[in-house]
């Protein structure tokens, strides 16, 4: 018999969007607003988030999960920050998948929380395409890895909401160029919100952190409708 | 990396319709490829041979259709494509946008198959 053709209409990723759609779901329920951190390897998220989670924990209750493909290490770093920390170890794999956050929230009341936030692997593609549910990604760049990065990554710079240009203290050092970096941004992101700053210095968190907790706010007076 | 992962899934969702439907055989699947996924069409197609290995699918084709990004532009109110995806912005009156309407598809559309 000859074979046919016959139209199908199913996505490949049906099976991360669904569970990503039900984590979602559950977060807004929770009251926690969740952020999601991608980069290339070495742009600073470890940094970042655990000074991010340092200021914010005097006045929320917050969280992390961190993605890497060996080694526990980044856990340990933002356990510093004395906030729960729990390592996703994802072996082979480049990428977080809405599974593995489910996975590794079990046993955790995400209703405790104010913000999860979830610090993807190190990879500037592959994350793009895997929704985990969370309200906001931020895309990292480091003033030491170029200003074009996101016209050479414009898949993950336009999936992600937020960018942090990270490392501002040794911007004059490698002659950042921010405008350069800017209209980078700009062209493959149009609209995209900007934040300079730097975690050693602490230079440009506050206004970072105070645009996490109007997002925040936002999210709760949208969800209480 | 993740195109191993893709076509794995592709091979489940296809299998998955053959056993719902009781196809007998998948000769090939028809896939709608957006250009904004991030996966990369030809190493789609060389991890698609290995996913199908040992599975019912083993010997089939990856038909890849590649879609184009469409923005909508708000000032010319119409739905345009990219030039780049470098650039975000309307071909015509060069307004920049991010309302993506096309090019984020990964999609099985179509199983040639033998009942």
């Amino acid at each position: 018999m000859e074979p046919r053709l016959v139209e199908v209409r199913k996505n490949v990723l049906k099976q991360n969007d669904v569970i990503a759609r039900a984590l979602r779901e559950r977060f807004r329920e929770a009251g926690v607003t969740v952020i999601s951190l991608v980069s290339s390897p070495g742009s600073g998220k470890t940094t970042f988030l655990e000074k991010t989670l340092t200021l914010l924990r005097s006045r929320y209750k917050v969280a992390a999960l961190v993605g890497d493909l060996a080694t526990e290490n980044d856990a340990a770093r933002l356990a510093r920050s004395q906030a729960p920390v729990k390592q996703i170890t994802t072996g082979t794999l480049c990428h977080l998948e809405a599974a593995m956050i489910q996975n590794a929230l079990e046993g955790w009341d995400t209703g405790e929380l104010d913000f999860l936030f979830i610090e993807n692997v190190g990879n500037l593609v592959c994350p793009s395409s895997y929704d985990l549910g969370e309200d906001l990604r931020l895309v990292l760049l480091s003033v030491t890895e170029g200003e074009d990065k996101p016209l050479k990554y414009p898949t993950i710079f336009n999936s992600a909401d937020v960018a942090i240009i990270t490392k501002m203290d040794l911007a004059a050092a490698v002659e950042f160029d921010e405008q350069s970096a800017n209209r980078n941004i700009q062209a493959v992101r149009p609209g995209m919100e900007v934040f300079k700053v730097s975690a050693k210095s602490g230079e440009g968190m506050d206004a970072y952190l105070e645009f996490l907790e109007r997002r925040r706010i936002g999210a709760r007076a949208a969800s209480a409708v | 990396m993740h195109e191993l992962s893709i076509a794995m899934s592709i091979v489940d969702t296809a299998q998955e319709e053959a056993e719902r439907h009781g196809w007998t055989h998948i000769h090939a699947v028809h896939l709608k490829l957006g250009l904004l996924t991030g996966v990369v069409k030809e190493a789609l197609l060389s991890s698609y041979e290995m996913a199908c290995e040992a599975t019912p699918l083993q010997g089939s084709r990856l038909v890849i259709e590649e879609i184009p990004v469409e923005v909508f532009c708000p000032k010319c109110e119409a739905r345009r494509a990219v030039q780049s995806i470098q650039w975000f912005c309307c071909p015509e009156c060069g307004t920049a946008t991010s309302d993506v309407v096309q090019g984020k598809e990964l999609q099985v559309v179509g199983l040639e198959i033998t009942e």
